[in-house]
């Protein structure tokens, strides 16, 4: 009989920190104290709390561990499942008061959760479809394909308000009815996995730890437009979600749950993976339909909108990963349920990949309408090293950034419109004083610029502009009347460029101009970076009081800059520096200060 | 990012070849086939040679400028040979917030070779990529497979020196 259940986090951030080889030695200590019988060792997707990786939580008791490492093994197999004692100083701090342990979702980071899409996501092992259906897998699709006809299926995910996960928010029933209203003999379906947005990876998380909920929305999504054919395209980058989605798929064709006659009635579906290769344009759904095909990614005009004529030139609907992952639990708990969370036009919830400067870097899922600063101070922990909290920023390179005077703004998709802003796929990055806005603007331009495909002039060649003027800035060349120029052609680029891309690559630009314009005007009338990060415009200096003439930094110069006798304070001969920061990496005094 | 064509002379063996065919005849006949067999070559070559390339045209009858259009359009694909560690520096918006443009310098100034090259001996490459979704080690490097975490500059001469 299993007493205790292991669990140990498979997803990419713990694997990185090699959770692979703490389950196997997990395993071998087992067997080695005999009890092999009595615990079972399972792999998990991802918990969500990365910052603490590698994670393992023990059940019954749910204790949950935190920065485990291999050398740690030995002790948790003999104190804690031999004799039943708590390894204390591996518990997750938080989880542990008055030396009793309390349950996560008492936890600041999990207590304001509220998991659909991540249900699973930790719980089950995402290789063995029995735990799927153990946790009511595939009865949503059995409900649907027995009971319901196609426009019903339609009705209720219009009437929960579900709206896409991938940074539109277009509603994903009138999506579906478009493409049900389209007559032809061959449809299909495509899951959007092309998660591109630097710093997010919810959809990943997901692949990961509950491929199967993807493949069951995509069957019922089949089913509800009249499709038999379903596509994932999911990024080449991504090798343990790819992994897991061919398991799953093998698996869901070995029980009949994907192919043909499913649940012995005349629908047949099935999936195929295409891989990606790293474009983020891929991300758009008309890119990513002509890569499908199997040409370059690159968009085409709409209307005609996928709905009517997508890939391969059929109807089609492309959801992304998230949204197919909210669609089995709204028809086993019906659309009330759903859209009885989140705000008035924004439903159910939305997950965040928390990234940045942040205490608890991680997965996070929140109803729509949860404040920024709940996110952030309650959820994350707050901004480390008692840094001050500047901007987060949302929608990667298409979004825009929100001032700390907005903390308070509920997240939904409406709101962070209204602020310059947009929802994106759901990542959010936070910004503490040391980060430069004007230097994150040029960030995510160089990102547009090398990925704009290039098919239309205003994104290829406007969004080159751009960035050549933030250079021009941040070089400590600018002046003011580029700023008026960075405006006037975001504008244009915004209003003419061909695809989602180009219309929403200016807004990084737009918003941080927006909110802090003094950051750029202090880069153009001062010269100077006030989070100290543009090379140009900073400078090294020795602080004389501090310094003990050690000579490390003058020997550490590589073109030799420094100067001073031993035991004496040194100087840094502004002229030669070169600001490559090697001597303040080497003083252990902390002499050495930037400006 | 421009991608060049690289210098480095092709040379393939008999069982590459093999597998090569095979892959062809796999995906010749499927709808859109020329994504997984480019992603197929690149595995059996470890990149994408031009003359596999010209291979692949001649068998599949479709213009090498449309396999080339493919080829250096997506940053997957390399036109380069890696080297035999391969490093990449993530530049995802998390890593390069906490200081990943830090420690792509300290690489090149470590490894002697910018972003995109190889060294001479065919050690070393050196790469940008794109969010590895380790978000929560950030910044991150790999080399090769192995993975590493919350690095500041000074510790990656250590790294390199294992390999």
């Amino acid at each position: 009989m299993v007493r205790s259940h292991v669990l140990i986090c498979g997803g990419t951030g713990c694997t990185s920190s090699k959770s692979p080889a703490i389950k196997a030695a997990m395993e071998a200590e087992i067997a080695k104290q005999g009890i092999a019988d009595e615990v079972s060792v399972v792999m998990t997707g991802c918990f969500g709390l990365c910052a603490l990786g590698p994670i393992m939580i023990i059940y019954p008791e749910g204790t949950f561990y935190s920065k485990v490492t291999e050398d740690d093994v030995a002790e948790i197999v003999s104190e804690h499942l031999v004799k039943g004692r708590v390894v204390t100083r591996l518990v997750y701090d938080e989880t542990l008061k008055d030396g009793e342990i309390l349950s996560l979702n008492e936890t600041g980071f999990y207590k304001k959760q509220h998991r659909v899409a991540l249900r699973n996501c930790g719980v089950i092992n995402p290789e063995i479809i029995d735990e799927y259906i153990g946790t009511d897998g595939y009865q949503a699709l059995g409900k649907v394909i027995t009971e319901m006809k196609p426009q019903d299926v339609i009705d209720i995910i219009k009437e929960s308000g579900l709206r896409g996960r991938g940074g539109g928010g277009f509603p994903t029933g009138t999506k579906w009815q478009f493409a049900a209203n389209s007559v032809s003999d061959k449809k299909y379906v495509v899951c959007n996995a092309d998660e591109g947005d630097p710093g997010a990876f919810m959809d990943r998380s997901i692949l990961e730890g509950d491929p199967h909920a993807v493949l069951e929305a995509m069957a019922i999504a089949g089913y509800a437009i009249g499709a038999d054919e379903g596509y994932i395209y999911v990024r080449a980058e991504y090798p343990i979600a790819v992994k897991r989605l061919q398991i799953a798929i093998s698996q869901a064709r070995e029980y009949g749950l994907l192919g043909k006659n499913i649940f012995g009635t005349d629908f047949n579906f099935d999936i195929q993976l295409r891989l990606g290769a790293g474009a983020f344009v891929c991300g758009e759904e008309t890119a990513l339909l002509t890569s499908i095909e199997g040409n370059r990614g690159e968009p085409r005009p709409r209307p005609p909108f996928p709905a009517v004529k997508g890939l391969f030139g059929q109807p089609t609907i492309i959801n992304n990963v998230e949204t197919y992952a909210n669609i089995a639990q709204i028809i086993l708990k019906g659309p009330q349920w759903f859209s009885s969370m989140g705000t008035e036009k924004s439903k159910g919830t939305k997950v965040f990949a928390l990234g940045g400067k942040i205490t608890n870097t991680g997965l996070v899922e929140i109803p729509m309408g949860t404040t920024l600063r709940e996110i952030i101070e309650d959820i994350g922990g707050g901004v480390p090293n008692g840094k001050k909290f500047k901007a987060a920023q949302t929608g990667g390179p298409s979004g825009g950034c929100i001032p700390a005077s907005l903390i308070d703004t509920p997240i939904d998709y409406d709101n962070l419109l209204a602020i310059g802003s947009m929802m994106g796929s759901g990542g959010l990055i936070v910004m503490d004083e040391d980060t430069c806005m004007v230097d994150l603007a040029k960030f995510f331009l160089e990102f547009t610029v090398d990925e704009s495909c290039g098919k239309c002039a205003p994104c290829r060649i406007g969004t080159t502009r751009l960035l050549e003027i933030l250079e021009k800035i941040t070089n400590g060349q600018g002046e003011m009347e580029d700023l008026d120029k960075l405006e006037e052609l975001a504008n244009y680029i915004k209003s003419a460029s061909l695809c989602g891309l180009g219309q929403t690559a200016p807004n990084p630009v737009l918003s941080t101009l927006r909110y802090f314009r003094d950051e750029y005007v202090a880069h153009i009338k001062e010269k100077r970076c006030p989070a100290g990060v543009c090379k140009k415009l900073i400078s090294y200096e020795i602080i004389a009081d501090k310094c003990k003439g050690c000579t490390a930094c003058a020997r550490v110069c590589p073109v030799g800059a420094i100067s001073g006798k031993v035991k004496e304070p040194h100087v840094i001969d502004k002229s030669k520096c070169i600001k490559c920061g090697a001597c303040i990496e080497k003083c252990k005094f902390d002499a050495i200060t930037k400006k | 990012m421009k991608k060049q064509i690289t210098t480095v002379a092709f040379k393939d063996t008999q069982e590459q070849r093999a597998k090569l065919d095979a892959l062809i005849e796999k995906y010749k006949n499927e709808k859109g086939p020329m994504m997984p067999i480019l992603q197929g070559a690149q595995d059996i070559y470890g990149y994408l040679p031009i003359e596999v390339q010209r291979y692949i045209s001649i068998q599949t009858e479709v213009p090498l400028s449309e396999i080339y259009g493919i080829a250096s359009f997506y940053s997957q694909f390399l036109l380069n040979p890696k080297g035999q560690y391969a490093v990449s520096v993530c530049l995802g918006t998390a890593c390069y917030v906490k200081g990943s443009g830090l420690l792509m310098e300290k690489l090149t100034e470590v490894l002697g070779i910018k972003n995109g090259e190889i060294t001479p001996d065919k050690k070393f490459s050196l790469d940008a990529t794109r969010c590895i979704g380790a978000c929560g080690l950030a910044p991150v490097i790999t080399v090769n497979e192995d993975v590493y975490g919350r690095l500041e500059p000074k510790d990656i001469p250590d790294i390199i020196a294992k390999y």
